[in-house]
């Protein structure tokens, strides 16, 4: 049975794309017949940050409107097999986004993969309820500030109450907590807020941190997901989010201290 | 207490504690927004308190706030009226 998630956080820039491109990859690693798409209609950016963005010939809206087909509009990727993108129109307006629409490509994906991964826009208009509405399972990306901890709860109540399991009263879109660009040292000198405070706060289960690192930048530079980088912090965060939604339980990653470093325990 | 907690004492508080309050405090208040069992009836009680005491002080509309607050078990309305300036209070 096919699960659709929504990777979705109110506010912008906290990483909800980075995120889509590599919990997206992460599955396709682990051998999961995987598709994201980008429903940022006329702010496409999904497919700059899995590099496919010169492949880009039909698009979401495309194929809703019938001008090209799904398969004419996904995106293989190169690199890992049993990934693929749908990028976002670039030009038309965002409500191009029927909700039958994104009913009908959602239908036809449900039958050829195994995750449907949607990247949703910043903002809680309509770009935003379309890429929840059908979702399963949220990954609700915060970062440990103020501003985005306040979105993400009303994001978490618009999941709760403008989803199509919420309209249907079918059994609640299963929620998960990821904590992006954290950094314990500013936590330990009492600057950010600590994973366990935006927690308590936000009262859903933690799936994931992923520590603030420059790798998540060099890789949207590349146009590779961070996965793909297993030897960089971000890369292996996000590799064990992809374990742990899978149902398992990673291995600790403690840092080890320089003398644990210099003479082993 | 020891000499050095005084000194703890005089230490501003961690920015990421005041940013914790903070949120905790406004995102309560917006679930309850949010809550359509809670408020449906403040708006309506706002508009009627309004008027009774309209006949008897002159006062403008951003002068009442009402406000529901849970603590623990209990509920708290809290009705907070401004009255105009002596000099403007007359009998109607």
């Amino acid at each position: 049975m096919a699960k659709i998630i929504v990777v979705t956080s109110g506010k912008g820039g906290v990483g909800k794309t980075t995120t889509s491109a590599a919990f997206s990859a992460g599955l396709a690693l682990r051998g999961h017949q995987t598709v994201v798409l980008d429903f940022d209609v006329g702010l496409r950016n999904l497919d700059l940050v899995m590099g496919c963005e010169r492949r880009v010939v039909y698009d979401f809206v495309n194929v809703i409107n019938g001008e090209g087909t799904l398969n004419q509009a996904l995106i293989k990727d190169k690199r890992v097999e049993s990934l693929f993108i749908l990028p976002a129109s670039q030009t038309r307006d965002k409500d191009a986004l029927t909700m039958k629409g994104v009913a009908r490509v959602l239908e036809a994906l449900k039958k050829r993969f195994e995750f449907i991964i949607c990247d949703s826009p910043a903002g809680i208009e309509h770009g935003a309820i379309m890429a929840m509405y059908f979702a399963d399972e949220a990954l609700v990306v915060t970062n440990p500030e103020v501003s985005s901890v306040r979105d993400s709860d009303r994001i978490i109540g618009m999941l709760s109450s403008k989803t199509r399991r919420a309209v249907q009263n079918l059994p609640p879109i299963k929620e998960h907590l990821l904590v992006t660009r954290y950094a314990p040292k500013r936590v330990t000198t009492g600057d950010m807020l600590s994973v366990e405070d935006v927690q308590e706060i936000l009262a859903i289960p933690l799936v994931g941190i992923i520590p603030e690192s420059p790798s998540v930048l060099q890789a949207s530079n590349a146009g590779i997901p961070v996965v793909l980088e297993k030897n960089t912090d971000a890369g292996q965060a996000y590799l064990d989010v992809v374990a742990r939604f899978l149902g398992e339980e990673p291995p600790s990653r403690e840092k080890k201290g320089f003398l644990t470093r210099l003479f082993g325990n | 207490m020891r000499i050095f907690d005084y000194f703890r004492i005089l230490q501003p508080q961690k920015t990421a504690t005041v940013a914790k309050e903070r949120l905790q405090i406004i995102v309560a208040h917006e679930r309850r927004l949010r809550d359509p069992n809670t408020v449906d009836y403040l708006p309506l009680l706002q508009r009627e308190l309004l008027e009774v005491v309209r006949k008897y002080v002159a006062i403008e509309d951003e002068h009442i706030k009402v406000h529901v607050e849970k603590e623990g078990e209990y509920e708290v309305l809290e009705l907070n009226i401004t009255l105009p300036d002596e000099k403007r209070l007359s009998p109607l």
